[in-house]
């Protein structure tokens, strides 16, 4: 009798929390939604009335999208800027601080507790706080309008390093390395032919995660860039807001699907990982 | 002797393996901080009459007594501290329910009494926000909000009510930046505080289920006490991301520029307003960011207390306590 009702106090529990789930769900999911929908929809429908059904406009105002970017920058110009910035930034990002992590754990060198206290404390202070030092010293550098102030920056990261060295310590034992040596195989050798395929995985992670951050920063492209050809993908979801494309509603849903659809689509086949990666950095112990 | 010989030579390699980072964080890190301490003391302006650079030129303190000061002298009556005000309490609304949410969530995921079916589902789809480029999203809420036509509207207006211009108005605004920002986060905090649940070691659960203790006793008396030094890491990474929040107050209101009345403007659109609109006043906007330096300074200075390695300054202790009585004894 009591552990039936104790069943049945389960089941409900089991209920009522599903629910609440899928509610959340529904959440995450609902503001997506509307703009899906209104995106198929003719700018005249948007204004008018509210619909969760889908319509068939999609067509002309992706058009007419098309059609008002080509007249100054066409729109896969700053899916390509974005993409560019993203994938030299998070190459040389997550290389450079695999290299940094690799340094300070495997060598014993003079300075390497110091180095490494060092590296932990810089890793909190946000580069906002440099940033019009940064502006400054980028312009008088002549580097202005230009990525290397975007790309460049992204080999000194801190998080990753600190990430690389955590996962370093249980997937990289020492007497590989050490064997290696007795072959005679020379430093940077061992590292890019051992100690990085045996760092895969979380090389993977950090990629996803360096990569998602270039695609979305808004902050620096904004302060860097100056001329609209050269603008990023965040950029350009600026411009929308703008007067150019103020009653259009069509045509900004459909832009914003664009904008989305790109990391929408990485994160349907990566989130497995994305999510292991984000347990794996909030559990330091 | 030989061997000892070759091992020094390998760990020389060490500094050719750090090297790349230091030189990139010096010229791109530290020496445009550098430079932003220096133009802190500096005039440095543009006369927007002639359009001509002013400064930079030293003038002392100057810069930081109309950051802190205001004309009339009150301490704290300017806006630096305004938008400092205004960024805590974007941060604060939403990090409170996001906090809360996300250990209610990470307690039924990890509840071995009452399994919870679809998590994997639950949890791509609360987490997704968070990698949506937010930019994206706030001009998608903009759209989703807009008076007086937005979704939003006329789904008010189909119920009969008024519709509402939710970007006229301090508390909506500033209600809707800090649902957006608990929108995004809270499945991030979710898995974190999930993670350090199943961190715990599954024994003492067990041990007090033995005992007779019911979920409830568990969760606030085993969970809670052994999860709060992730609480804690995420409560100061929360609050030093939130001090950088830029991209979604900057593009959900209207003008861009902490509508309505500078009341959503955050420490970081200040830097930029200062810095790139009107007169540029690079100098006065170099001090602003050095007291959002020493803000995020002493959060770091908490995390660094809190998670330093408990254990580890024991041992040290009890290695000096050790040494301080061989000594004594001798």
């Amino acid at each position: 009798m009591n552990t039936e009702s104790m069943t049945i106090n389960i089941r409900i529990a089991q209920f009522l929390r599903g629910l609440v789930c899928v509610f959340l769900c529904i959440l995450s999911l609902f503001p997506f939604y509307v703009m899906l929908v209104n995106a198929t929809r003719s700018s005249v429908d948007i204004q008018q009335s509210f619909s969760l059904m889908f319509s068939n406009h999609i067509g002309d105002n992706y058009k007419n999208l098309i059609k008002q970017c080509n007249e100054t920058v066409p729109l896969w110009r700053y899916m390509a800027n974005s993409l560019i910035i993203a994938v030299f930034s998070t190459s040389l990002g997550v290389y450079f601080s695999t290299l940094t992590a690799y340094g300070v754990s495997i060598y014993k060198f003079k300075g390497v507790k110091f180095v490494w206290a060092f590296i932990l404390a810089i890793m909190m202070i946000p580069a906002q706080v440099s940033s019009i030092g940064f502006f400054r010293f980028v312009y008088q550098t002549n580097m202005g309008n230009s990525y290397i102030p975007l790309i460049i920056p992204a080999i000194a990261a801190p998080a990753t390093i600190f990430f690389m060295k955590q996962y370093m310590q249980s997937a990289l034992p020492k007497e590989i390395i050490d064997a290696a040596r007795i072959d005679g195989s020379g430093e940077f050798r061992t590292f890019n032919e051992i100690a990085v395929p045996l760092m895969k995985p979380a090389i993977a992670t950090q990629c996803i995660f360096c990569f998602i951050g270039s695609w979305n920063n808004l902050y620096t492209p904004s302060m860097i860039l100056t001329s609209q050809a050269k603008y990023t993908l965040p950029m350009f979801v600026q411009i929308m807001r703008g007067e150019r494309f103020r009653t259009d509603f069509g045509i900004i849903y459909v832009g914003l699907v664009i904008t989305i659809a790109p990391i929408f689509i990485v994160y349907c086949i990566l989130s497995k990982y994305i999510i292991a990666g984000v347990a794996l950095g909030g559990v330091k112990e | 002797m030989n061997k000892k010989h070759k091992t020094v030579e390998y760990d020389r390699y060490g500094y050719l393996f750090i090297a790349p980072f230091f030189i990139v964080f010096g010229i791109f890190q530290l020496w445009p901080f550098i430079y932003t301490i220096g133009l802190a003391f500096c005039e440095s302006y543009t006369d927007t009459m002639f359009n001509v650079e002013v400064g930079p030129y030293f003038n002392g303190l100057a810069n930081f007594k109309t950051v802190i000061f205001s004309d009339a002298g009150k301490l704290f009556d300017t806006y630096t501290f305004d938008a400092l005000w205004n960024t805590f309490v974007m941060w604060f609304a939403g990090f409170v329910p996001q906090i809360l949410l996300a250990l209610l969530l990470a307690a039924w995921f990890t509840d071995t009494r009452v399994k919870l079916r679809g998590q994997g589902a639950y949890k791509m789809l609360v987490f997704m926000p968070n990698i949506i480029t937010a930019a994206t999203i706030s001009v998608l809420f903009y759209k989703l909000f807009d008076f007086p036509a937005g979704p939003v509207n006329q789904l008010l207006t189909g119920a009969g009510m008024d519709s509402v211009r939710f970007f006229s108005n301090t508390f909506s605004c500033r209600g809707l930046i800090a649902f957006i920002n608990f929108w995004m986060w809270y499945g991030n905090t979710m898995i974190i505080l999930t993670a350090g649940i199943l961190g715990i070691n599954p024994s003492l659960f067990e041990a007090a289920r033995v005992d007779g203790a019911s979920s409830k006793h568990i969760f606030f008396n085993i969970t809670l006490p052994l999860l709060k030094p992730i609480m804690l890491f995420t409560l100061v990474n929360s609050a030093i991301g939130g001090m950088q929040m830029y991209d979604i107050p900057k593009l959900l209101t209207a003008s861009g520029y902490g509508d309505p009345d500078f009341t959503t403007r955050t420490i970081t659109m200040y830097i930029r307003d200062l810095a790139f609109t009107g007169s540029k006043q690079l100098g006065k906007s170099s001090a602003v960011s050095l007291v959002l330096f020493v803000v995020t300074l002493i959060m770091s200075l908490i995390l660094f207390y809190i998670m330093r390695d408990k254990d580890e300054i024991a041992e040290q202790k009890a290695i000096k306590a050790r040494k301080k009585l061989e000594r004594s004894k001798n």
